[in-house]
């Protein structure tokens, strides 16, 4: 499980790599964090990058549920982007992708968020 | 050991409409016309055809709140919970038996909300002199909850008029019992007022019995003690009311489960089946349908290297051999 920044001109991009599961969930928020702090009203917004997430369990769910909250909170902008298929089909399973704005592309999180 | 659901509804019992029912006729019309030439001819054909088409348009899931019957053997019979479902149940055992060979009915509630119980004044054999139902169960105001049920003015017959003998017994957790050739084990549950699971072992089969109950996904110590109540049981009849983004947010802290937290405990435990139970009100019989459909999709994602879990959706009236 891990998480690195990518600069980008329009959003704060976040590559995440790995299994977020019962195990790692926790590692996950606060590798999370810090990227989490800056998604606040008048930043940039936090998009990050699945395609690196193979598997994602009912705790990572809560865990990115959580992190979603805590941005809106600031008013910032999170968004998830370029799933694995299987994960993809995991969002929709949990209905994850009601509450939380998926995207098939990086554009296309840009284009709703940035 | 045989389980047959008599009732899989959560909250408040529900059926089919008839704009509902229309509407499935409807379809069901619409996939006749395009049968291959000649299929519908014959009582066989058309009977094929019906079982062919999905569950949610050849049959329904029922309506009915919780009430499972478990049988082992020397035809020993076990029910859990007293759900609407109880009527049916109670029923099918005055016309196997008869008012002349009585009974006695270990029945084990898992709490004291109306769903898990308003069927107990519905129960026929209640009524019937010689019968004898001992109500287990792990809440101290058992009894005080279904004498305040059959009375007024909530129901007409007061509880003290009822013929068949009835007992309570109180169970503790962390400690297995022998009731009627089963041993029987109960697990707190997460529930408004607390619920209880019970574990039912006989001749090397095991069914669980855990409704009405939250899995908080950052109590670790709770996850762990459920896989261990869970562990290898041949069945489990689970919670699975709301999808998991529901559970944990706007149905937080409402004492109910998801399917896929449902999975992942399953397969943690190493069991062999998994009945989605306690469907919520708000689910039609096509949507029960794609949640066990996403379901099997996620025990195949999640299974990785561990055998695999079957999971099924438990409807009013499903038997299954264990
Ligand atoms: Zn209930
Ligand atoms: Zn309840």
């Amino acid at each position: 499980m891990e998480l690195e920044a990518v600069v980008h001109p329009k959003a704060n991009l976040v590559m995440v790599r790995g299994r977020i599961d019962h195990g790692s969930s926790m590692t996950f928020s606060e590798l999370l964090h810090p990227h989490l702090e800056k998604c606040k009203k008048g930043n940039p917004p936090l998009i990050l990058n699945f395609s690196g997430v193979d598997y994602i369990s009912s705790a990572g769910l809560r865990a990115l549920m959580i992190a979603t909250r805590f941005a809106r909170n600031q008013g910032g902008r999170l968004g998830i982007a370029e799933f694995q298929p299987l994960v993809r089909e995991v969002f929709g399973i949990s209905r994850f992708d009601l509450v939380i704005p998926c995207f098939d592309t990086l554009e296309a999180a840009l284009g709703e968020l940035a | 050991m045989q389980v047959q659901f008599w009732g899989t509804r959560g909250s408040l019992p529900v059926s089919l409409n008839a704009e509902q029912l229309r509407q499935r006729l409807l379809s069901v019309l619409e996939k006749a016309a395009h049968a291959p030439a000649g299929t519908l001819d014959t009582a066989v054909g058309r009977a094929g055809f019906v079982d062919s088409l999905p569950f949610a348009m050849r049959g329904t899931y029922g309506g009915q709140t919780p009430c499972v019957e478990l049988r082992g053997k020397d035809d020993a019979t076990l029910i859990c919970d007293l759900g609407s479902g109880a009527r049916g149940l109670g029923n099918a055992k005055l016309a196997r038996f008869g008012p002349g060979q009585p009974q006695t009915y270990h029945i084990f509630i898992s709490h004291l909300h109306w769903d898990h119980l308003m069927g107990l004044p519905f129960f026929g054999p209640l009524y019937i002199p010689g019968n004898r139902l001992v109500i287990h169960g792990c809440h101290a105001e058992l009894e005080a909850a279904v004498r305040l049920q059959m009375s007024a003015p909530g129901f007409p017959v007061d509880f003290s008029l009822v013929q068949g003998q009835v007992e309570f017994r109180l169970l503790e957790t962390g400690r297995a019992y022998d009731i009627a050739g089963f041993r029987v084990e109960a697990m707190r549950q997460t529930h408004g007022g607390d619920s209880y699971g019970y574990r039912f072992e006989q001749d090397g089969k095991c069914f669980v019995y855990a409704t009405d109950s939250e899995h908080k996904l950052d109590q670790e110590e709770q996850w762990a003690a459920c896989i261990e109540f869970f562990r290898e049981a041949d069945l489990i009849a689970f919670d699975a009311m709301y999808s998991l983004s529901e559970m944990v947010s706007v149905k937080a802290d409402w004492g109910h489960s998801s399917n896929m937290i449902g999975v992942e405990l399953a397969l943690a435990a190493g069991a062999r089946r998994l009945a989605l139970f306690h469907h919520d009100p708000l689910n039609d019989d096509a949507s029960l349908d794609r949640l066990l459909e996403d379901s099997r999709r996620f025990e195949a994602m999640s299974r990785s290297r561990r055998p695999p879990l079957e999971v099924i959706s438990a409807h009013d009236g499903l038997t299954v051999q264990l």
